[in-house]
């Protein structure tokens, strides 16, 4: 199985690369690409210097353009597309069916890859993108369980890659509009959640107190692991007491699913954060390098080392073992 | 990823009686260094280069401002922050060290409660991504101040900051709590 990294900027590319990734993924510094965070991404230069690094070393870089352009300013994602083929990315990872269409068209040799924001979840909808637009690998929404991964997987004609490790999302991957609500900016359309902007910390003797826009997000204890500030991981009061109602502040760790990922057929594993540093991408690229190469000799896989490095310094297999249904 | 260590506090209280003076000509150098080698800082940082940030050891006596300005950076010590200040980042000196040479994650540290963050958030993760993408070696970058000596320099400074991170991981601080 393919190791598929984060790169938000081009040191942490070098450093997926350094690290043992098969491939990393990256974004251009605009709307377009579902991290557009300050001070991250790349430039045209920059991408097409770290594409070349990544090639020097056998490993793949696919462009992220993952956003819903806006009606009227399509021009900004045409040229994303373009100029991301001209870089030579060995692919484009695209969420808009119009987009996709654009860069079918205008690049028919272009290897194409179905972004988990377009939310394609079973064979009929993956099939349509596969057979109109000649998509060559779907990235399935974080809904779905082992055995409903390997049934898709065995239905379409195309391949499938999967999350293994980072930040979960609500499960309405290319539909929340949580963010949104509060900021008016989503990460479908403006490529940033929560917004840096609208975030605000205090700290009220020992007790984080995390803000989004006019929002109590969160109020963490002294000593209490914290988390991002964002409304799907908020603490929400209800006549019932205050808790988690959407999802807890956790991080997806499937490193103990993976032998099953592969039985399941799965061609890619991905790794989320793109707005991470160079000491996560270092941590967890080579952790699950390590697990991957036991994996494929048969040997017992090292220990998972990686929990520091998780939201909320706590993990979850996410709906790979669904057990709420 | 390595524990944050803290100093121990018998150099907090050897630190606080001594004067602020003597250390901003040497932190006016290191960042000038910092900026000449590094100079693709500014374009990550963007409008936010024209903000100051505060920088705050929680295991020193006193505090940093930074002024990343373009034309004229600025990193003075000082004994607290100034009120209003836009940004306030604080944490163990080698937790910032860390941040800055890329062996810590901000996140992660942030998720610990190991840094605290106050202030403008996107002028710090601009920062933050800035230094990351940098590669800033701090031991090397002052090295560099001393010309041809910069290798021996390099291997003293280097050869220091790791008895520092011994000292510090060695010590029992009371209430320090580890992050992994």
């Amino acid at each position: 199985m393919e190791l598929i990294c984060p790169a938000g900027t081009p040191a942490a590319l070098r450093t997926a690369v350094d690290a043992g990734a098969d491939a990393a993924y990256c974004g251009f510094a605009d709307a377009t690409n579902a991290r557009n965070f300050p001070g991250l991404n790349f430039s045209r230069r920059e991408l097409a210097e770290g594409i070349a690094y990544a090639h020097r070393s056998d490993v793949k870089v696919l462009v992220a353009i993952n956003t819903f352009p806006t009606a009227g300013a399509q021009a900004l994602w045409h040229r994303a597309v373009d100029d991301a083929v001209a870089a030579g990315a060995d692919a484009l990872i695209i969420a808009d069916v119009g987009l996709i269409d654009y860069a079918a068209r205008t690049h028919p040799d272009q290897r194409l890859h179905l972004s988990v924001q377009a939310a394609a979840s079973n064979p009929d909808a993956i099939g349509f993108y596969v057979r109109r637009f000649g998509v060559r690998r779907v990235v399935l929404p974080r809904v779905l369980t082992v055995s409903e991964i390997a049934a898709i997987t065995r239905a379409i004609d195309c391949e499938t890659e999967v999350f293994i490790f980072g930040g979960l999302c609500v499960m309405a991957e290319g539909r929340c509009s949580l963010s949104s609500h509060v900021t008016g900016q989503s990460p479908n359309m403006n490529g940033v959640c929560s917004p840096a902007s609208h975030v605000t910390y205090r700290e009220e003797g020992g007790t984080l107190v995390s803000r989004l826009g006019d929002f109590t997000i969160n109020r963490f204890a002294k000593g209490e692991p914290a988390a991002y500030p964002t409304l799907c991981k908020g603490r929400f009061k209800t006549s019932l007491g205050s808790g988690y109602l959407f999802e807890d502040p956790v991080s997806l760790d499937a490193a103990a699913i993976l032998p099953g990922l592969r039985a399941a057929g799965v061609t890619a594993l991905k790794i989320e954060g793109r707005q991470r540093s160079r000491a996560y991408i270092e941590g967890v690229v080579r952790g699950f390098r390590e697990q991957l190469d036991a994996l494929d000799v048969g040997e017992k896989p090292p220990a998972d080392r990686l929990a520091t490095l998780t939201e909320g310094q706590s993990s979850t297999l996410g709906a790979y073992r669904k057990n709420w249904r | 990823m390595p524990p944050v260590p803290t100093l121990p506090r018998l150099i907090t209280r050897t630190l606080q009686p001594l004067p602020l003076g003597p250390l901003q000509l040497p932190l006016s150098l290191v960042l000038r260094s910092v900026v000449a080698r590094h100079p693709h800082i500014f374009e990550r940082l963007g409008e936010h280069a024209h903000k100051r940030f505060g920088l705050e050891p929680s295991d020193l006596p006193f505090s940093f401002v930074l002024a990343p300005h373009p034309e004229t950076p600025s990193l003075v010590a000082v004994r607290s922050l100034p009120a209003g200040i836009p940004v306030r980042i604080a944490g163990p000196l080698l937790a910032l060290l860390g941040l800055i040479d890329g062996s810590y994650d901000g996140d992660a540290l942030f998720f610990s409660r190991d840094l605290v963050v106050e202030g403008d958030v996107e002028a710090v993760l601009a920062l933050r991504n800035a230094i990351d993408d940098a590669g800033v070696d701090l031991v090397a970058d002052t090295a560099a101040l001393f010309g041809p000596l910069a290798p021996l320099s390099e291997r003293l400074l280097a050869g220091a900051l790791l008895r520092l991170k011994d000292v510090a991981g060695a010590a029992k601080h009371e209430g320090a709590r580890t992050w992994n």
